[in-house]
């Protein structure tokens, strides 16, 4: 799926992730600020490129400002960035 | 010969602070507290270094204090209680000696046994007389008890009182009395009124919460500790809260008259006591207007110092006579061990406070925390700060279940037959893990920062540097 505008999902609440999509040319490029990096940083980066591989986004910028989600929402809040900067 | 100097510089030269000494502060202004920045700037002022600070707890107003510890003014500090503001840049490392946490109850038991002796203590007064006779029920800054600044003002080797209301007269109730007292000070204010009685004293709307609340509340009844005579003490927190509004419910229907409520008091402990649950309030500190506005109205609602509140060697210490106490936490471990010392990347955000005195002295010690913060199981292998040893930890509430110390098998049988869910606290853990994945354990430095001491005086953990 090629990323053609930029879009956003979620919000900044406790236990939510805010996701930001904007198009590249340079393949994927995942920045992550989280409340629990320490904790769950590597598994929330493995969660993000594994929904941009199912989705295959392949030259996207994604944005995550995790305020501790759960593995699931981090994963439905990708999905809908995704869905919403794709091609019409 | 008058006690009441000019002004705070010319108190502190009387009192002969030098290089090296100790001062020492009480918290009942919280975090609307000018006293103790005032004071400190004083000192700074003088060029006198080296100080160690006895605080009875440490609050974000105080962040001036950092500035007195890049000078060296400050190299020591000892406290109860540490809020994240100053927690955070301590974590940081930016003091070479380690933060002393010690508790309510082992605190003054230290400073009657001249473990930690002060030279000069500065207590906030709302009110006070020329004779240094001071209180905390009256004034524009009132506070309620006094009860952690009676150990200074008896102990120190000089008492100075600073008042934002200086009686012509004599003040005829005093807390603390002006035969422990050297030098008064007026000032303009010694505290920010919004400040003081600020805090978590909103009952909780969260229904996680609520839940949590109502599961303590069955515990409680049906641990057969529920009679006339009943004691309780609860924190500020809103799920603590809002276990007491049920509790209050429960003890009027039933009509049960407890004796006492213990603790840090606020507004709802006072429900309990107009509306006879209990015969008396002992209150080592007020929370809020309302807690304020009873202890010094009411007779029944009484100021209790913070060695009868807690002390381990006090032998009518009132948290040996709670039947029940409600606890917070930031991390349990499965062997009920208790952090409130530390967050979940190890910086300092807190301090025991009373929560390993009334755990060791009541009969049922509760913890109610949900499963889960966000994202973080709150039960783990190991707290990164042991604040309270699992041993005397009764029971954890959470919204999934009851978790009961294995050593309390009498306690467990009566929850099961009242029909209340217990699982293992391992058990607990599993199913937030389940939910949440399994967290790694951020790192910890390698230099100790903090060094928590039990009531007893022994070192229970330390706290290391956070690596940034």
């Amino acid at each position: 799926m090629k990323i053609v505008k930029k879009a956003t999902a979620g919000t900044l609440e406790s236990g939510d992730v805010y996701v930001e999509l904007s198009p590249s040319d340079s393949g994927n490029e995942i920045e992550l600020q989280s409340a629990v990096l320490l904790q769950f940083g590597d598994a929330i980066r493995e969660s993000a490129q594994d929904v941009l591989r199912q989705f295959e986004v392949e030259n996207a910028k994604l944005k995550l400002i995790d305020q501790g989600a759960l593995d699931c929402v981090i994963r439905a809040r990708i999905e809908t960035a995704v869905l919403r900067g794709k091609e019409a | 010969m008058s006690k009441v100097v000019k002004t705070l510089r010319e108190a502190i030269e009387l009192a002969g602070l030098k290089d090296g000494m100790t001062v020492s502060f009480h918290h009942h202004l919280r975090n609307g507290d000018f006293v103790l920045n005032m004071v400190m700037e004083q000192i700074a002022a003088l060029g006198i270094k080296d100080l160690t600070v006895n605080a009875s707890s440490l609050f974000d107003a105080h962040t001036p204090l950092l500035e007195h510890i890049k000078n060296h003014v400050v190299t020591k500090i000892l406290t109860d209680y540490m809020s994240a503001g100053l927690g955070h840049e301590i974590s940081r490392g930016v003091m070479e000696k380690p933060v002393e946490f010690r508790t309510h109850g082992g605190r003054p038991a230290d400073i009657a046994l001249g473990r930690t002796p002060i030279d000069v203590a500065f207590i906030a007064a709302p009110t006070a007389d020329s004779e240094g006779n001071c209180t905390g029920k009256l004034g524009k800054s009132a506070c309620g008890s006094l009860g952690y600044a009676f150990a200074d003002a008896k102990y120190a080797k000089k008492t100075v009182i600073i008042t934002d209301n200086l009686l012509d007269g004599t003040l005829s109730e005093p807390s603390i009395s002006g035969e422990d007292v050297d030098y008064v000070v007026a000032v303009d204010a010694i505290g920010d009124p919004n400040g003081i009685v600020s805090g978590t004293t909103k009952i909780t709307r969260d229904p996680v919460g609520l839940i949590m609340a109502q599961t303590a509340v069955k515990v409680i009844e049906a641990s057969g500790l529920l009679r006339d005579g009943f004691s309780f003490q609860t924190g500020a927190g809103g799920a603590s809260l809002a276990a007491a509004m049920y509790l209050k419910n429960v003890m009027l229907a039933k009509g049960v008259c407890g004796s006492f409520g213990l603790g840090g008091i606020t507004g709802y402990m006072v429900d309990m006591l107009r509306e006879g649950c209990f015969r008396s309030l002992l209150d080592v500190q007020c929370f809020d207007l309302k807690a304020v506005e009873s202890i010094r109205d009411d007779p029944r609602h009484r100021e209790i110092s913070g060695a009868r509140y807690a002390s381990p060697w006090e032998k009518d210490a009132a948290v040996n006579d709670l039947d029940v106490v409600i606890l917070g936490a930031t991390e349990v471990d499965t062997d009920f061990n208790v952090n409130v010392h530390t967050d979940s990347n190890g910086f300092i955000m807190g301090g025991s406070g009373g929560h390993s005195d009334t755990a060791a002295g009541a009969k049922i010690a509760m913890i109610i925390a949900p499963i889960m913060r966000a994202r973080l199981p709150i039960v783990t292998d190991r707290v990164g700060c042991i604040s309270t040893p699992g041993s005397t930890i009764d029971v954890l509430v959470t919204q999934k279940g009851v978790a009961v110390n294995p050593a309390r098998t009498d306690l467990r049988e009566r929850l099961k037959a009242a029909g209340i869910p217990v699982r293992s606290i391992e058990e607990l853990k599993q199913i937030a893990e389940k939910i949440t994945g399994v967290p790694k354990k951020p790192p910890k430095g390698d230099r100790v920062v903090g060094e928590v001491y039990y009531r007893d005086g022994t070192l229970l953990d330390s706290i290391y540097n956070v690596p940034v």
